[in-house]
């Protein structure tokens, strides 16, 4: 503000569009460094945290074999899946929000955490009675969550050639109830299995090895590729589709492409993490809040904080009543929200929100 | 620089467009007035190619069909007649938005599209305002600030839906001067629409009077702003005196018996 002060009383003021301002991707880095580290030495086993970034960075370390093993097998595969699913879901939910022009829409608007849901406790129950195996699950949560926003999408459009934005969060609406219904029925009728379904969609990241980290990274990658090249095309979108439209924007089709993706990141994500809440809502509003609304600031932030507060938010699971786990998705809204109304508060009184 | 043949519109089920022929040279200034729901509009929505008609549209001599989004995007900007301000947007990256046509789709703006950006900030009076939020703007800024994003857009030919309606009449005054002065001075040709009946008549060089979707009246203000007109198709009860070779419209009330 002072800075723009200044500006503002030279005859020939710099005029800077909204972008991301390098200080604020040394923020982002940090936080994801910061976060990775504390999740890398801290739990059961504490480790020197120089002795683990030489490790890591390939170098001779004073870790003992054992201790190696840990940061290679456990700890490291966790925290680059906690990164992944992290910035996944929170970008998808900045994306969503800003797609469909609503503040509260979060990664599972369109049903795709109920879609999931429901895949998800059919092959829990399955295994139970041995028609299926548990390591199913992932792909199980991948194709019910797809299902779900794709009959989500076919519902939408049969509201007529008018069909818009409100008409397909209606349907996603309907979808995920539908989904949950039939989700909670099936997982009714199986007491024994209920606990198992709902640590799933409590969510979590226990991971073996590298497995679900391969599984989600290229879904990864391909959605934050997209996604961050359109941050401009959003902006854009935010005027409205006919105005968009004028100004040579294909509306239709780059919502359409947003969506999709977004859907498929979030699918990918849930299939190896379970129901993650508040990551998707919390991240990009309180970067909103912080640091601007422009999507070109929004997207690539909510990326970063939204790795970083899920690795945090999973080494606070798995530590704070170790050796057992809390469900992160507990971590993240116990935590998640307390946070946000903070941020809301102290950023309201300095005035930056209308 | 535009021209309309025999453009029909369907909205749902009604006739909204009834066979207009509408031309406009460039450089020139055509106002579009008619009673509420007369289609207004609607015809600067077609224009845009917002809503699909059928008929004749030429842009800059090329059929309106035959160019591409970013083409036509080039040569017509719009400002509707209620624009979405997208929320906590600032004036400067509003304007921006004006040169999308000029960036490639999924790139970012350079130094050229900033300089235009500038340069519509200028001549607006905006330089000031460049990082105020659009939203905490008075009426006339704000609509200041639209026009500053149709002239950055660089389009020779701009479609202001009712640019006055909310403003003071001496804001009224500033902001059609300043179109009268772009369309000098930048060579834009201006398609406006307004209820301002008395203003349309001082600046535009041509009016056009629209009634339920066709065209009743076309030509000069004096042609077109007549008692016998007035009264037909707004069922209003004006005088209509000259002042200086332009027409005043004054409206009349009935005396009580
Ligand atoms: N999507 C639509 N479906 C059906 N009818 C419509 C639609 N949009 C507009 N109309 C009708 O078309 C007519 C012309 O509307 P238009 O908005 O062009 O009027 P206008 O001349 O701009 O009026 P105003 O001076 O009040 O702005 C109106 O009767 C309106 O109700
Ligand atoms: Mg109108």
């Amino acid at each position: 503000m002072t800075v723009a002060a200044v500006t503002a009383t030279r005859p020939e003021p710099a005029l800077r569009a909204a972008r991301l301002s390098p200080v604020w991707v040394a923020a982002g880095m940090a936080a994801v460094a910061a976060a990775a580290l504390a999740g890398l030495v801290m739990g059961p086993v504490a480790l020197s945290p120089v002795a683990v970034l030489r490790h890591v960075g390939g170098l001779r370390s004073s870790l003992e074999p054992q201790q190696a093993a840990i940061v290679d097998q456990i700890r490291l595969p966790r925290v680059v899946l906690g990164l992944l699913v992290g910035s996944t879901l929170s970008l998808c939910g900045a994306s969503y929000q800003g797609v469909f022009r609503n503040p509260l829409a979060d990664p599972y608007l369109l049903g795709a955490a109920a879609g999931a849901g429901l895949g998800v406790t059919i092959v829990i129950v399955g295994a139970a009675e041995g028609a299926t195996t548990p390591a199913l699950a992932p792909l199980a949560a991948f194709v019910g969550a797809l299902v779900a926003v794709a009959l989500a999408f076919v519902l939408g459009r049969a509201g007529g050639a008018r069909s818009s934005t409100a008409s397909l969060i209606l349907a996603g609406v309907a979808v995920a109830s539908f989904f949950t219904a039939l989700q909670t029925y099936v997982q009714q009728r199986n007491q024994d299995t209920i606990r198992q379904v709902y640590s799933w969609i409590l969510g979590r990241l226990s991971t073996a090895g590298w497995h679900e980290v391969l599984l989600l990274l290229p879904y990864a990658v391909f959605t934050w590729v997209v996604l961050l090249v359109h941050r401009r095309i959003l902006d854009v979108l935010a005027v409205g589709d006919d105005e968009a439209s004028t100004l040579g924007v294909h509306a239709r089709r780059s919502r359409l492409i947003v969506i999709v993706v977004a859907s498929l990141g979030t699918a990918a994500a849930v299939s190896v993490s379970g129901l993650i809440a508040f990551v998707g809502i919390i991240v990009p509003h309180t970067v909103r809040l912080l640091a601007g609304r422009s999507h070109r600031v929004v997207l690539p932030l909510s990326l970063m904080f939204g790795g970083a507060f899920l690795c945090l938010a999973d080494l606070l699971a798995r530590t704070l009543s170790s050796p057992a786990e809390i469900p992160i998705g507990v971590i993240t809204a116990f935590f998640g929200a307390p946070f946000f109304i903070l941020v809301l508060r102290s950023s309201s009184r300095a005035g930056r929100t209308t | 620089m535009i021209c309309c043949r025999d453009v029909s519109v369907h909205l749902g089920d009604r006739l909204v467009l009834d066979r207009l022929d509408v031309e406009l040279q460039r450089g020139g200034w055509l106002s579009i007035v008619g009673p509420n729901g007369a289609g207004k509009s609607t015809l600067l929505r077609y224009m845009a190619g917002l809503v699909p008609g059928s008929g004749e549209l030429h842009l800059d001599g090329r059929r309106a069909g035959t160019l591409g989004r970013r083409e036509r995007a080039q040569l017509i900007a719009y400002v509707p007649q209620v624009p979405i301000i997208p929320d906590g947007a600032r004036v400067l990256d509003y304007v921006l938005l004006g040169r999308t046509p000029h960036i490639r789709p999924l790139g970012v703006e350079g130094p050229r599209d900033i300089a235009a950006v500038h340069d519509a900030l200028a001549r607006l009076e905006l330089v000031e305002l460049a990082e105020r939020e659009v939203a905490s703007l008075s009426g006339g800024e704000r609509q200041r600030v639209l026009i500053a994003r149709a002239l950055a857009q660089g389009s020779p030919l701009i479609l202001l839906d009712e640019p006055t309606t909310a403003l003071d009449v001496g804001h009224q005054q500033q902001v059609l001067e300043l179109i009268d002065d772009l369309r000098r001075t930048a060579e834009l040709t201006v398609v406006t629409t307004t209820h301002d009946l008395t203003l349309a008549g001082q600046y535009a060089e041509r009016l056009v009077l629209l009634h339920q979707g066709r065209i009743v009246v076309d030509g000069r203000a004096s042609d077109v702003l007549t008692e016998e007109n007035l009264a037909r198709y707004y069922d209003a009860r004006v005088r209509v005196v000259d002042d200086g070779g332009r027409p005043v419209v004054i409206p009349v009330r009935a005396v009580p018996t």
